[in-house]
């Protein structure tokens, strides 16, 4: 009844550290004693964080900030999978009652060229802002929209666009590409944006914009692995990948379409 | 598509990996009709071999023109695999000191290597069988013959059905993930969840096979 | 200093028109020459930014974390108000304008709330516009849901996750400027101080959170959107980088703050689980409509819940409040939840919890409908206390969750410091004693799309500014202190870590300064927070160096400014002689424990200007006058 589990867990980490600035790091030893299955993963790290600050060492460096979530701040590999066990869960909503007593637990920041590590689990991933920025929103300016009922939108685009849109953006996907590639998020973005009539005008562009920013980032490509999917904390589905190919299929194959994408450069 | 799209289209990953799912759906199909073309070895020596001399007589035009659509697929489909390859790697530089796959599958993680494998292995199946370079005794026109020789030795034998192993699986991923890639694929979430393919690379992995195996045991001389 | 509302005269629904067309406007060909530092990404700044990039000024935007599109208002869950009256269901914007104040109980600025009505309307097309995906009707028009007790359904949402599809669609609009290149975004960037030269502000000093390198940025006006100080209890609702420290260093700098005793706590969080908690998460309100909250009517009753008959629960809200029932207002819920826990009638494993219970509506409609009501709010719960709320009630109990305080603005949005605009949470705005479900992103979002653009323009057309750049002494003098002062956080070498000042910090603010308050405690609060204040600035401890991303420097900061500012919310709550909304006073209630206003003495905005540390500082007073709305007690019987 009292939430869940009681009685606590000795716990062994095995974490990456990285000094700032330094291209390179190594996975260190840390023992995490009587943990309570109650606790979040982040928790767990901000006890084991109190301890060394204690002893004067620098604290386990890692993103954060809502905890519930939403912000897609959090992220780290924990024992070879993008936010640890639990299916559709990001790391700040894991709760250690996923582990046992005893584990040994593998902690590693995301790992891809274009997610450079900063300090510790932190990365880089302003490469997802310059996805987006290359076409990733409807060209409307405030001020200038129709009533918001002015055009319906049939409830299942509506309800299949906000599956695509609850991206958090935590690059989860890319960590457990086999490739770090970015299709999952791209696909996303660009999938919810075309699944609605108010994306329409732009989304040959976009798809095209999108894709040469993606590419440009240095992820790699798709091969199909699925593993971003069973990473991701909002099960984005790869079927959204599909669509994405399909857009740019047909916006490589428009002529209107080029001289749009070019004016855009 | 005017140059300047076809550049881009082919510079991005996208494209290379659509000119390798179209390349790829074009071998598929061959492979199929290969395959089917073999197996009427275990009719009898004169069937095979009036197949063999229909391909090179009545149809030779047809033939020929498939052989340049089939040298074009596989010519871009290595080289978009080599760019492809060579892009997926450097995205990754440093790897994890631990990572458990959650979906993806042996195929899907062999393809590269599959891929080196056929890379072997079709040249020297054309200098075995088609050229007979590399055969023991090649009797032009005598293709009944040249198979069961060719395949007699174990060790080539052998080779053929590792070959064929890695074709199948090659295609159970390949055949699937090629439809996505063009933008038709099946909206079903679950990638291991693929009957059809699972067929279509079972039935041309066991068509293949059949043949060496058969010559092994001596039902085919 | 004198406090002047600029409240434009004429009939309150003609105030905002006539106003934006008294207002000077910049020519369209001088805009990029005006530059405009925008601080915070979330709904206010960002929706800021990018409407001022669109307009052509020359934009900075700074936020703290990764990526603007990480800003705090992404975990807003329930939804947005607006005035559309697509439910047909007698809506308006006078109807909206009247439940924002009388909802505010009274302590908002009339002319604010009624733009902020007018206003509503214009921003549900806005983001529709952008691409946000509102739940919608089998019909393909929009979707709404009654929302925090108000009798009319003008809640728009998008799933649980309304804040976060307003602010990508925001976000987004933020990076078609970036790209456009009017806008700059500075993220992982933190502002450490503003600067004013001759009076008036005309930049801020950053530190740049992965180098540590301490630069200034010098601009023609500086607008402040950095959220609310909800953190200041340790626990909130809030995530976990939300700070006072830029809205601070502008009160330090001569900015007056607005009511910061007042706070809003939200009656729907999940409770404590163990002192290693580290945020509380919230439940979304709209468990209300179909949740019944009771406790065991004998204290000290520790049987499960399953086993404690009808009669022997005691649904309280229900009982006390028969007409609004268990939709009672926050500040209301909140309140009865902790006296029924203070009788030692509360549940859960330390006591601190009541229960909200479904069975009622499961029984009514059946588990699929619920279902399809809630689904993810009851995995959530689940995920995070490993209960079925299903099969047995939720414990929930009441957590910090908004300010209404903040710094005071005119109704340009302009602070008392000319140049320096404060929107959205940071500014004490429109909401008055007490927030209504729904309208902080309404707000956020008006004050940035729909008036800062105006309001700055006229500034920037009428004020005379003299061109200054960041080598200006003043820039270097501010740089200066903020090396200072991260100098020494980092030299004291303490027995201390900076968490465990911040939760002693929030365990005073929560016991003593939170949903009741009285004299003796907010007296010891007085007492005690200067000395902690005291040995934080002694005894703390913040390894690594100042050179390179530090987590530990970044929070050291934060809570350092939380030990002064807990003492002024602390002076507020204290000279407030009065209960209304948020702030409530144990001295001053009826005989049945209800809120006692006093409209005599306590009618008016408390604007508080900074004289020094360790100095008290002092009281301004903007009286508030109410015309359209007449004052009246609030009752939810
Ligand atoms: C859990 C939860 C649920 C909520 N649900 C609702 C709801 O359903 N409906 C509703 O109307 N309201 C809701 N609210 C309230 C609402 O979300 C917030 O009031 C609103 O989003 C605040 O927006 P903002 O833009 O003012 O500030 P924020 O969104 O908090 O943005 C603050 C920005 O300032 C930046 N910043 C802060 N300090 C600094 C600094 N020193 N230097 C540089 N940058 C800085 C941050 O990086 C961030 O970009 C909810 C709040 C919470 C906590
Ligand atoms: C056990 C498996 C296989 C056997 C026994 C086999 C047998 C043969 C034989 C006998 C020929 C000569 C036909 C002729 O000249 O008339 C041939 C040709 C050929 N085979 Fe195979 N083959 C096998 C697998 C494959 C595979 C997997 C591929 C491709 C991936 C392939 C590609 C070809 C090609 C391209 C030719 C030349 C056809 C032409 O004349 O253009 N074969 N094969
Ligand atoms: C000639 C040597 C071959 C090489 C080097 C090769 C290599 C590859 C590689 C590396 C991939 C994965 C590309 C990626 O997703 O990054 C691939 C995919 C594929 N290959 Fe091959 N392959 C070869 C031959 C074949 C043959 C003979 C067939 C068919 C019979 C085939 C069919 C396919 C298909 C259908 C795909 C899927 C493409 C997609 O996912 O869109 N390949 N190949
Ligand atoms: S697609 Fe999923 S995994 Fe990838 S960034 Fe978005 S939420 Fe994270
Ligand atoms: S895991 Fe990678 S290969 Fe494609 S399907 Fe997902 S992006
Ligand atoms: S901290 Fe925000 S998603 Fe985990």
């Amino acid at each position: 009844m009292s939430g869940g589990a009681t009685g606590t867990m000795n716990l062994t980490l095995m974490v990456w550290r990285q000094a700032a600035g330094s291209g390179s790091g190594k996975m260190v030893r840390y023992e995490a004693p009587g943990v309570s299955p109650d606790m979040s993963f982040l928790e767990m790290l901000d006890v084991v964080n109190e301890g060394l600050i204690q002893k004067g060492e620098q604290p386990i460096a890692f993103d954060h900030d809502c905890r519930e979530g939403i912000c897609g701040s959090c992220g780290m590999m924990i024992n070879g999978v993008a936010h640890g066990p639990m299916k559709g869960t990001a790391t700040c909503q894991l709760h250690m009652r996923s582990f046992k007593d005893g584990d040994t637990i593998y902690v590693e920041p995301w790992r891809a060229r274009a997610f450079p590590v900063i300090k510790d689990l932190v990365v880089d991933r302003s490469a997802f802002d310059r996805i987006i920025a290359a076409g990733g929103f409807v060209s409307v300016s405030t001020g200038s929209a129709p009533d918001g009922n002015a055009l319906p939108v049939p409830k299942t685009d509506a309800d299949l666009a906000m599956d695509a849109a609850q991206c958090i953006g935590c690059g989860a996907c890319v960590a457990a590409c086999p490739n770090a590639s970015a299709m999952l998020f791209t696909s996303a973005k660009a999938g919810h944006l075309a699944m609605l009539p108010q994306g329409q005008p732009e989304r040959r562009r976009r798809a095209l914009g999108m894709v040469e920013q993606m590419d440009h980032e240095g992820f790699g490509g798709c091969t199909w692995h699925g593993e971003c999917q069973e990473a991701c904390p909002k099960q984005i589905r790869i079927d959204w990948i599909t669509r994405l190919y399909r857009d740019y299929i047909t916006a490589s194959a428009t002529r209107r379409e080029e001289n749009a994408a070019e004016a855009a450069i | 598509m005017s140059v300047t799209r076809l550049a881009r289209f082919w510079h991005s990953t996208l494209g290379k990996k659509v000119v390798m799912g179209a390349t790829g759906l074009i071998m598929v199909g061959f492979v199929i009709a290969h395959m089917l073309g073999n197996l009427q070895a275990f009719e009898s020596a004169e069937k095979f071999n009036a197949y063999g001399a229909m391909l090179h007589g009545p149809l030779h035009e047809i033939v020929l023109a498939l052989r340049v659509v089939l040298l074009v697929s596989v010519g871009l489909h290595i080289v978009a695999a080599w760019q492809l390859t060579v892009r997926g790697r450097a995205a990754r530089p440093a790897g994890y000191a631990r990572q458990a796959p959650q979906m993806s599958t042996l195929a899907s993680r062999s393809i590269r290597l599959g891929g080196v494998v056929l890379l072997l292995f079709i040249p020297y199946h054309l200098l075995h069988f088609t050229t007979g370079d590399v055969h023991p005794d090649f009797i032009p026109g005598d293709v009944y013959h040249n198979l069961v020789t060719g395949l007699a030795r174990p060790g080539v034998a052998l080779f053929y059905i590792v070959a064929m192993l890695a074709l199948g699986l090659h295609l159970y991923h390949g055949a699937w993930s090629a439809f996505r890639t063009l933008g038709i694929g099946p909206e079903d979430p679950h990638p291991r969840h693929r009957p059809l393919t699972t067929a279509v690379a079972a039935v041309v992995w066991l068509g293949f096979t059949a043949i060496p195996v058969a010559v092994l045991l001596g039902w085919l001389r | 200093m004198k406090l002047d509302a600029k409240i434009p005269s004429g009939p309150i629904q003609d105030k905002w028109d006539q106003h934006r067309f008294a207002m000077k406007l910049v020519n369209p060909a001088n805009k990029r020459k005006y530059s405009v530092i925008v601080v915070g990404s979330g709904l206010a700044g960002g929706s800021a930014a990018a409407t001022l990039g669109e307009l052509g000024y020359n934009v900075s935007c700074f936020c703290f974390q990764d990526s603007p599109r990480r800003a705090h208002s992404i975990a807003a869950q329930g939804g947005i108000n607006a005035a559309k009256n697509y439910q047909n269901d007698g809506d308006s914007i006078w109807r909206l304008f009247y439940d924002t104040v009388k909802g505010g109980d009274f302590r908002a600025r009339e002319a604010n709330v009624y733009r902020l009505a007018q206003i509503s309307v214009n921003i549900i097309d806005q983001c529709v516009a952008q691409g946000v995906p509102f739940a919608r009707e089998y019909g393909g028009l929009l979707a709404n849901r009654s929302f925090g007790g108000a009798q009319v359904s003008r809640t728009f949402y998008a799933r649980g996750q309304t804040g976060q599809q307003l602010l990508l669609g925001c976000y987004q609009a933020l990076e078609r400027q970036v790209a456009a290149g009017t806008v700059k975004m500075y993220p992982r960037t933190e502002m450490l101080d503003l600067v004013l030269v001759d009076g008036v502000a005309r930049g801020i000093v950053v530190r740049d959170l992965v180098t540590g390198k301490i630069s200034s940025h010098a601009a023609d006006a500086v607008i402040l959107a950095t959220g609310g100080y909800g953190n200041v209890f340790y626990l909130s609702t809030n995530a976990k980088g939300c700070n006072v420290t830029a809205t601070y260093r502008a009160y330090k700098r001569g900015a007056a703050f607005g009511n910061p005793c007042f706070t809003q706590i939200h009656p729907t969080c999940i409770p404590v689980s163990g002192d290693y908690q580290s945020k509380l998460t919230l439940m979304s309100e709209s468990l209300r409509n179909d949740g019944r909250v009771w406790v065991p009517k004998q204290k000290g009753d520790r049987r499960p819940p399953g086993q404690i008959p009808e009669a022997e629960r005691d649904y309280y809200l229900e009982r006390k409040y028969p007409s609004f029932g268990n939709l009672s207002p926050r500040d209301i819920a909140s309140r009865a939840a902790k006296e029924v826990c203070d009788e030692g009638r509360g549940v859960g494993p330390n006591g601190l919890g009541v229960y909200l219970d479904f069975a009622a509506a499961i029984g009514r409609v059946g588990e699929q409908k619920i279902r399809e009501r809630y689904g993810n709010l009851f995995e959530m719960y689940q995920r995070i206390t490993d209960e079925n709320p299903y099969q047995v009630p939720m414990r929930i109990f009441p957590a910090v969750h908004y300010t209404m305080g903040g710094l005071w603005v005119d109704y340009n949005l302009m602070s008392t410091i000319p140049g320096l605009h404060v929107l959205g949470e940071a500014n004490f705005s429109d909401h008055g004693a007490n927030r209504l479900g729904a309208s902080a992103l309404m707000q956020g979002l008006a004050d940035g799309y729909f008036v800062i653009p105006y309001t700055i323009g006229d500034y920037l057309a009428t004020a005379k500014l003299p061109k200054v750049d960041a080598s200006h002494p003043a820039f270097k003098a501010a740089e200066a202190e903020v090396e200072a002062r991260t100098k020494t956080l980092l030299t004291i070498k303490g027995k201390r870590t900076v968490d465990s000042f911040h939760r002693e910090l929030g365990r005073l603010m929560w016991d003593n300064c939170g949903m009741a308050r009285n004299a003796a405690g907010l007296r010891e609060n007085l007492e005690k927070i200067p000395a902690l204040r005291q040995e934080f600035w002694e005894n703390v401890t913040v390894p690594g160096s100042g050179t390179e991303l530090n987590q530990s420097l970044e929070k050291a900061g934060r809570v350092a400014d939380f030990l002064e500012f807990a003492e002024l919310m602390c002076r507020d709550a204290l000279h407030r002689e009065e209960s209304c909304g948020g702030h409530f006073r144990t001295e001053h209630q009826t005989e049945d424990g209800e809120a006692r206003r006093d409209d005599d003495k306590f009618c008016y905005v408390a604007a508080w200007e900074y004289q020094g540390v360790d100095k008290p500082p002092v009281l301004h007073q903007e009286p508030l006058e109410f015309e359209n709305v007449h004052l009246s007690t609030r009752s939810y019987k």
